[in-house]
């Protein structure tokens, strides 16, 4: 089977008062092995909670994720997370933040072996003259380039993203999707990103996955993203393609930002927006499923 | 002689020197962004044009006369807001219009503010507390605080950073309607460069720190109104936001000479840590792909 991780009928509903508030609904995806795939949508729209149930830090309510086989329950070594904001450990330096987590999954190696690691990546991402440094020596991005580290070293399945540049300004984002797409091509990690920065979707994914707004959110519409690779942000902006799919992306938002501010609780399956895109039809699941040869993949 | 002209001006703090040679000039009416990553001396260089920092080297000058001090001709907008928080809306811009108008009578200033409150559309908001106020809320009391100067140069501090996606798009608009309204003459501080396309009639990219320093000027040639959507068909908008990102990424890898070093990396696999270990049984070594490899990596 050519698929790696899926995520079937994936379901999340918290009881409320008013019955269960469901936030996402019957979610079905498929990623195949070193993948780089992207949810897009607003803030708020549950694409964060997707990702957290695949990482196994909030319970699934219905439906079952797969991952290389086997199905998942709970948190693990095998899914490396990079946060939003890096949360690493204020007390320990950067070496010693990345060491924790190698310390448990290659708890048969030796000493020696673990510490090549940690400064294998550390080095990598840009670090190697702050390996001893703690956080608070450390700026914003730099941090982040602490928490990708972390995450790579564990050499996981899957590598999980949430908004990781969020919080960083927009040229050292740039810098950091560089430093991020050098190691994930190196590492050949099946990766899955949330982020609502549309040329950060472009820059970095294979499919780019458009999510409805919530409650009740679910797949609008798969964006496949074919730039050639290894991709070069000069390359890739100047592709005849790219601001077609950028427009088409924004256009989404917004599409559905004015949903959610005109009709409070939106229908419970809102129509994709394709009057506007003649020529991409909206890819709904059972399609798919039934074709997935007919679609492109770059790796 | 331009209207704000800043002459070979140098900044250091505690010996680092943060602006090195910086030279601008910027015309009366003129809508000009400054962009630059985190840390270049963005602020320290409004600073020194706003006059709550005084050069080390060089002068400023606005309207043919040397700045010395803050004053009610440059109204600011700083990006965490600054609003006095035991003032309503109507009272924090009042602050500064009785302290700027004082010969106006009562009604006069009452009459002021509430149009500057109705600019930025802010008119029921206008009891309230700026606690009680989102984040793009009170950007908009800051925004008509500084308006209601009657400044002759709008100075933005990456007025819109600390704001989600979506408000930051509307008070672009906003911004953008504002200016149309009054044309006043305006500096934008930003690290976002299509924030600055999409606004400015100029770019001037501020490169990398440390000794950070004003590269040519990129003219916006794209006609007003602007459309966030439409303008991605526009070749000219295309090729400024690739030139004004290359500059910018390019001035910070100048910085760094890129050195190369050899590094182990063990090729092992991860253990399976689902199973509970017991001590003394288990295996003992890793499983191991292959023999070490030796990689030599480029580091910038």
């Amino acid at each position: 089977m050519s698929d790696y991780c899926e995520l079937s009928n994936l379901t999340k509903s918290y009881p409320s008062s008013k019955g269960a508030a469901v936030i996402v609904k019957d979610f079905n995806l498929r990623i195949r092995k070193g993948e780089f795939v992207t949810l897009i949508g607003h803030s708020g729209c549950g694409k964060s909670t997707v990702l957290s149930m695949l990482a196994g830090l909030s319970d699934i309510t219905g439906g079952g994720i797969i991952l290389a086989g086997k199905e998942l329950a709970g948190p693990g070594p095998d899914r490396g997370v990079v946060f939003q904001s890096p949360c690493l450990l204020p007390w320990l330096t950067a070496y010693e933040n990345v060491m924790l987590g190698i310390d448990q999954v290659f708890y048969t190696a030796d000493k020696d072996e673990r510490s090549q690691i940690a400064e294998y990546y550390l080095t990598v991402v840009g670090l190697g003259d702050a390996l001893h440094k703690k956080p608070a020596e450390l700026s914003q991005g730099m941090r982040q380039r602490v928490g990708i580290a972390r995450a790579f070293a564990l050499k996981p399945k899957m590598l999980l993203l949430d908004e990781p540049f969020g919080m960083l300004d927009s040229l050292t984002r740039y810098e950091l999707q560089e430093v991020l797409i050098q190691l994930w091509r190196k590492n050949k990690i099946t990766a899955l990103m949330v982020t609502h920065d549309v040329d950060e979707a472009l820059f970095l994914s294979d499919r780019i996955v458009c999510m409805t707004d919530g409650p009740e959110a679910e797949v609008g519409e798969i964006i496949d993203v074919s730039f050639p690779r290894p991709r070069e942000r000069k390359a890739v902006m100047e592709h005849p393609d790219y601001y077609v799919l950028r427009e088409r992306l924004i256009e989404f938002l917004e599409i559905h930002a004015h949903k959610k501010r005109t009709h409070p609780a939106p229908p419970p399956n809102p129509v994709p927006p394709t009057g506007s895109m003649p020529k991409s039809p909206t890819i709904d699941l059972n399609q798919v499923h039934a074709l997935p040869k007919n679609e492109t993949v770059t790796v | 002689m331009s209207f704000l002209e800043l002459t070979n001006v140098s900044k250091s703090f505690g010996g680092t020197c943060v602006l090195k040679d910086v030279n601008l000039s910027i015309a009366k009416g003129d809508f000009a962004a400054i962009v630059g990553f985190s840390g270049a001396g963005k602020t320290t260089l409004m600073n020194l044009i706003s006059g709550l920092l005084k050069p080390d080297t060089g002068t400023v000058m606005l309207d043919g006369k040397p700045v010395t001090g803050p004053g009610p001709d440059r109204g600011i907008v700083f990006q965490n807001y600054s609003l006095l928080p035991w003032l309503t809306v109507f009272e924090n811009i009042a602050l500064a219009v009785d302290q700027v108008f004082p010969a106006w009578d009562k009604e006069k200033r009452r009459e002021h503010i509430e149009r500057h409150i109705a600019m930025v559309n802010l008119t029921p908001a206008r009891e309230k507390l700026p606690a009680a106020l989102s984040g793009g809320m009170r950007q908009r009391v800051s925004v008509a605080r500084a308006l209601a100067m009657d400044p002759q140069i709008l100075l933005l501090d990456e007025p819109l950073s600390a704001l989600d996606a979506l408000t930051r798009a509307t008070l672009q608009d906003e911004i953008a309607r504002i200016r149309e309204e009054t044309h006043k003459t305006v500096v934008l501080i930003t690290n976002d460069p299509d924030e600055g396309i999409y606004l400015a009639n100029r770019i001037i990219p501020l490169t990398a720190g440390p000794g950070a320093t004003l590269g040519p000027s990129f003219t916006v040639d794209i006609p007003r109104p602007r459309d966030r959507k439409a303008i991605n068909h526009d070749n000219h908008f295309k090729q400024l936001r690739r030139d004004v990102t290359e500059f910018l990424l390019s001035s910070k890898h100048d910085r760094h000479a890129t050195i190369t070093k050899k590094l182990l990396l063990p090729d092992i696999e991860p253990e399976d840590l689902t199973h509970p270990v017991l001590p003394g049984a288990g295996r003992k070594r890793p499983i191991r792909l292959s023999d070490v490899k030796e990689e030599t990596v480029q580091i910038e």
